[in-house]
């Protein structure tokens, strides 16, 4: 096929393949290179091999970080998927201002992680919010002190995507139980199975595309997680909240460390892939084969 | 109910009916809450927040703060409130969505009926782009607009948000066009019309419902952005959300939470106003960016 062949296609998708191999691809050719690297405020090419991954490995701070992002990840995936099943399954019993609950519900996903966190972290100021209302109510044993509280803090983040975050799983749900057919529900009625055992056992495994779905995407944003901490914590108390993307972050800009950032910066770019290839793989290749079969 | 699809609605109100309004209201106002307490501290002035629950209506209304947050509050040393964040805002969305759109657009078009080959290999990797989290990419990119001389400027924050864009959005509209009739397209073709041609009088007016969705995304996408906007915009064009969380941490001087309240209403009003008027749009934006294929 000759190159100038459906050339005006060629040139207007240019843009896209030049900024998918320079930016997409290239970028992370060059994180790689530098992360062997002991560049400091600079890139140099000076290497040094993975001792970069080494010392990353070794530092307390990345230690915290894993785990705060294993953490925000579990609680925030299963937090919206739950509350996201269970107000699309609320929404669907057919009640009145159906339209009203949903805009309620999905407002939240409007607004900016940096709203959500400023808001969240008004809501739980330990000396003037939720805790005081309690106490001024007479609920003197209610504890609310997550925000200065390491163990708990990371916590408090949680709350706060999770309320940003359902109404997205819930718009998702919705539309796959309104895509579920009506002689469905006919034969589990007549069947006499309860409602919550139906949704449970025959519906939600029906669902299972837009769970896979969600599941996916929620987890992808949970690595990049940056702005809403910033905005809720600091990374604080101390770094009890910090994570991979805000040490990344430290590293590239206030520390000038950049042979750490990149590092960091890798191991944040494997871990995307490994949540998304087995799912890539399903979707697009092994669907491919069965739909030709 | 939905096990009985037709018919008259019940009569009498159930127990588990009431239960389930019961619940869904309790929920519902889980979500308010936030917003609810945002709106009435920023109607409070300093000595009632102090003193009273932050659950409360104001006793009486202050309005003291929503000029202050608009016009005086003070990130650093600069104290011209949110108002240069609310102008920077808008001159990194208006030209980012319009860019970012129309070339998205083009992008889908030629996807879906200018197919060559190789095409969809770097439609691929631009899908994928869209899954890497941004701090693998920030700062290679930072270096490439570094050399090509816009680097923390107007152009260099919108070249940014068009790249960040372009992947989910290519995805919709390709996704779009491949769903008109391609006897359509044939038709065009057999009449002489070239890839221009047909692009301008045959696919634009036919795009109006999908370039809705796109505006909506990317508006709400590139208000609510801070991290980009934080490293590419430079110290001039700082987007609202920036200075938002500029004029909140603030560390000296005596926290003022009717002016920090104030000030998170005013950044997330944009895409809240585009969230009321679009609901039903909106909701087709998040389910058209979040099912592949």
């Amino acid at each position: 096929m000759p190159f100038y062949r459906n050339i005006a296609a060629k040139i207007a998708l240019l843009p896209m393949i030049v900024i998918s191999l320079t930016v997409f691809v290239g970028c992370i050719i060059y994180s790689f290179v530098f992360s062997l690297t002991n560049s400091k405020l600079v890139p140099v090419i000076n290497y040094v091999g993975f001792d970069q991954y080494e010392r990353l490995f070794k530092q307390r701070k990345w230690d915290v970080a894993v785990e705060n992002i294993f953490i925000y990840g579990f609680v925030f995936t299963i937090g919206c998927l739950i509350i996201g099943f269970l107000l699309a399954v609320l929404i669907d019993q057919k009640i009145r201002g159906e339209s009203l609950f949903r805009t309620i519900f999905l407002y939240p996903y409007a607004m900016s992680f940096v709203v959500t966190g400023l808001v969240w972290k008004w809501v739980l100021n330990p000396t003037f919010g939720l805790e005081n209302s309690m106490h001024m109510w007479g609920m003197t044993w209610f504890e609310l002190d997550w925000l200065v509280n390491r163990d708990l803090a990371i916590y408090a983040v949680c709350i706060a995507a999770v309320w940003q975050g359902a109404g997205f799983v819930m718009v998702l749900m919705l539309a796959g139980l309104r895509g579920i057919d009506e002689d469905i529900w006919k034969s589990l009625s007549i069947e006499g199975v309860a409602k919550w055992k139906s949704y449970i056992f025959v519906i939600l495994p029906m669902l299972r595309p837009m769970v896979v779905t969600a599941i996916v995407l929620i987890a992808a944003g949970v690595v990049k997680v940056y702005d809403l901490i910033l905005a809720l914590t600091s990374g604080g108390p101390g770094y009890a909240t910090t994570t991979p993307a805000m040490y990344v972050m430290e590293n590239f800009f206030s520390r000038a460390n950049l042979g750490q950032a990149f590092a960091a910066s890798i191991i944040m770019f494997i871990s995307v892939v490994c949540i998304l290839a087995p799912w890539a793989f399903y979707e697009f290749y092994l669907r491919n084969k069965y739909a030709n079969n | 109910m939905s096990t009985i699809p037709k018919g008259p609605r019940p009569k009498h109100l159930t127990v588990g009916r009431i239960g389930l309004y019961c619940f869904i209201i309790m929920c519902a106002l889980f979500f308010l809450m936030p917003l609810y307490v945002m709106i009435i501290t920023s109607l409070k002035d300093m000595d009632e927040i102090r003193a009273a629950n932050i659950l409360n209506l104001p006793k009486e209304l202050s309005f003291y703060a929503w000029p202050k947050a608009w016009s005086q509050a003070c990130t650093g040393f600069v104290c011209e409130g949110l108002k240069p964040g609310f102008v920077n805002s808008v001159k990194i969305t208006v030209p980012s969505v319009i860019v970012s759109v129309a070339l998205s657009a083009l992008n889908g078009y030629a996807l879906a009926f200018w197919r060559f080959r190789g095409a969809y290999f770097f439609f691929g990797l631009c899908m994928f782009g869209a899954f890497i989290p941004y701090q693998v990419m920030v700062y290679p990119l930072l270096k490439i607009e570094d050399f090509l001389g816009i680097y923390s400027s107007l152009p260099g924050i919108i070249l940014v948000h068009t790249i960040f864009g372009m992947p989910i959005l290519t995805l919709i509209f390709r996704n779009f066009y491949a769903s008109l009739p391609i006897d359509l397209f044939k038709a065009a073709r057999i009449d002489g019309g070239n890839f221009i041609k047909i692009f301008f009088y045959v696919i634009i007016p036919m795009s109006t419902p999908i370039t809705i969705v796109a505006v909506i995304l990317q508006v709400t996408g590139i208000w609510n952005d801070f991290l980009l906007g934080l490293v590419f915009a430079g110290r001039d064009n700082q987007p609202m959300t920036v200075q938002l969380n500029n004029i909140v941490q603030v560390d000296y001087g005596v926290a003022e939470y009717n002016v920090d309240m104030s000030a998170t209403i005013l950044t997330s009003l944009v895409p809240l106003f585009v969230y009321f008027i679009s609901g039903r749009w909106f909701v087709r934006g998040i389910a058209a960016g979040a099912i592949k294929g």
